[in-house]
């Protein structure tokens, strides 16, 4: 079994077997509560799928695209549960999970917040049922999601989606089944941290 | 497929329950309040590993640490943080008896990635998780020196780094801390960094200060000793501000450099220098006194100031107070000090914290254990 953790929206965390079962699942919408809640879903998902830790394989980590103070969190969660469990850690795009399925062209776009979306491109799925991402992922400004994404008419817009951690395993188990690479191991910020650089000390006397 | 063999379990059923070993317990730590990611193993006082992965080059060239750049950094070195750690002390992970953390004060998203980490940890090894305050650990490294001399209490406690400028009464580590006064502005090392760019001076400020200050007149200028006026004393008689001394020395070198006069860097870091310690140390030393506390520990990373330190003693021996200062390597921030705090909790049989604890930027120093 495998454990799924994704902060990349709200706080998602999951159970699923090989069979693509879920045992357990958590899902909060909160944006800001990332780090308080996250312990108490891995602890309780153990919990409700009556599993012992010994009997997951692997943690799967949502590495984005997301809003950076809460996206890492679920990713140091993941690699702290990994180390710990000695198990390890399986990185995933996140909008591919969202995308797991889709048999359509599609475009995932997910709030990016400051006016800003974050969005991918999937040409439906492949013989594997793996998502065939064809764009991104890539950030936009709300206004102009049209514009920068490339053949945008092409696509069906998939705005809004919760993000599950159980899509998040089940895309790990297709992955692994046909020999498919995980996602790099960077965190997907997509966006550089906020600085002011200064152009050096300002005078204080006119 | 479901497995009957666990029993079912409360929401968190890390709490409640004390670890095994209450009488040496062997605890990791884990800080990232600001931009050190560290990781420290103690057993019971004794010190076994402290690891420092440090983001400050990464902020060199912003003057100043970068919240963002900091929290990214914690993430990269969280696990070959902990692997060193666990590898320098020699310990396996099944071996822990408890795992302690920051939860607070610090930056924010910085602290989240250490609290998400100890959260995750702890589930994984079905360890005890204590979550601790920041500024009750740099009190509590000192319990880590290894002089064998324990620390006696009360004591008053000056800490003094770029995060924070806090002047502490503790009369009991794991259940009686106040706070007397704290900065209302910039924290002193905060104060360092940016004089020390308005000289022209590399990041971090408070060694290059200490550097250019050497043959420098440490009374060549009168800069302002802030709320030491008798007006400030009633309220903010152990408060601290510095942003106004900033101020004081940009003034300075400007009028200086208007006049294109050729002054003397050495004589204005020094004088800086010598109006931010003698500020520290009139406070700290006037605590002790008013308390009726002849204790005096120091914590922060401005104690690796050396005139801090040099007055420090003098105010101190003048005044008939014990001065303590833990080795250095314990006082910048660290994980060994957090871990040392978790096994002083767990040592006078405090229960772990729940699993539902939050990252608290501003945790006060009354709340010794979240
Ligand atoms: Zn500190």
């Amino acid at each position: 079994m495998l454990l799924a953790i994704d902060t990349s929206a709200g706080t998602s965390v999951a159970i699923v077997d090989a069979q693509g079962v879920v045992h357990a699942e958590r899902n909060s919408s909160d944006t800001r509560k990332h780090a308080e809640v996250v312990g108490d879903f891995i602890h309780g998902c153990i919990a409700d799928a009556g599993c012992a830790v010994t009997d997951l394989t692997g943690v799967v980590a949502g590495m984005g695209p997301g809003p950076f103070t809460g996206l890492r969190v679920g990713i140091v969660a993941a690699r702290a549960f990994a180390f710990g469990a000695g198990v390890p850690v399986l990185p995933v795009v996140t909008h591919d999970a969202i995308a797991l399925g889709e048999t359509e062209p599609i475009v995932v776009a997910t709030d990016a917040r400051r006016k800003e979306f974050y969005w991918s491109t999937y040409e439906g799925s492949d013989a594997a049922g793996l998502p065939v991402r064809v764009a991104g992922p890539a950030l936009a400004p709300a206004s102009e999601l049209a514009a920068s994404v490339p053949n945008f008419d092409h696509f069906q817009l998939r705005d809004s989606e919760p993000v599950l951690a159980s899509n998040l395993a089940r895309l790990a188990f297709l992955l692994r089944e046909h020999n498919r690479p995980f996602a790099g191991e960077e965190a997907l910020y997509l966006r550089s941290p906020d600085i002011t650089l200064s152009a050096g000390p300002k005078r204080v006397t006119a | 497929m479901m497995t009957n063999s666990v029993p079912a379990v409360a929401s968190s059923p890390l709490s409640g329950q004390l670890p095994a070993n209450t009488t040496n317990p062997l605890v990791l730590g884990i800080e990232t309040s600001c931009d050190e990611t560290g990781i420290g193993i103690v057993r019971g006082n004794h010190l076994l590993a402290n690891v420092i992965s440090s983001s400050m080059d990464e902020h060199a060239r912003y003057g100043g640490v970068v919240p963002e750049v900091a929290a990214r950094a914690h993430l990269e070195a969280m696990q070959p943080a902990l692997e060193q750690a666990l590898a320098e002390a020699g310990v396996e992970l099944s071996e822990l008896d408890a795992i302690a953390v920051t939860s607070g004060p610090g930056l924010a998203g910085a602290l989240m990635v250490g609290v998400a980490a100890a959260k995750a940890l702890a589930v994984a090894t079905g360890k005890p998780l204590y979550a601790v305050n920041h500024l009750v650990g740099h009190v509590g490294a000192d319990v880590l020196r290894d002089d064998g001399t324990e620390i006696e209490l009360p004591t008053i406690a000056l800490l003094v780094s770029g995060g924070h400028t806090s002047l502490l009464e503790v009369r009991d580590l794991v259940s009686d801390v106040e706070l007397l006064g704290e900065t209302i502005d910039d924290a002193a090392g905060e104060a360092f960094d940016k004089v020390a760019r308005l000289l022209g001076l590399p990041y971090p400020g408070g060694p290059h200060i200490d550097r250019v200050a050497v043959g420098g007149n440490p009374k060549a200028i009168r800069f302002p000793r802030g709320l030491t006026h008798a007006k400030d004393v009633d309220r903010h008689r152990y408060d601290f501000s510095f942003s106004g001394l900033k101020t004081s020395v940009a003034r300075w070198v400007e009028r200086e450099q208007d006049a294109g006069t050729d002054f003397s860097i050495a004589d204005v870091a020094a004088s800086f220098r010598e109006a931010v310690v003698d500020v520290l140390l009139t406070k700290a030393v006037a605590a002790c006194v008013d308390r009726g506390v002849p204790r005096l520990l120091l914590g922060g990373g401005v104690v690796a100031n050396a005139r801090v330190r040099e007055l420090a003693r003098e105010r101190c021996a003048e005044a008939g107070i014990e001065l303590r200062i833990p080795p250095l390597s314990l006082c910048t921030d660290n994980g060994a000090m957090i871990a040392a705090l978790g096994a002083q909790l767990i040592m006078a049989s405090k229960e772990p914290s729940t699993l539902g604890f939050s990252a608290d930027s501003t945790l006060p120093v009354t709340q010794i254990q979240a």
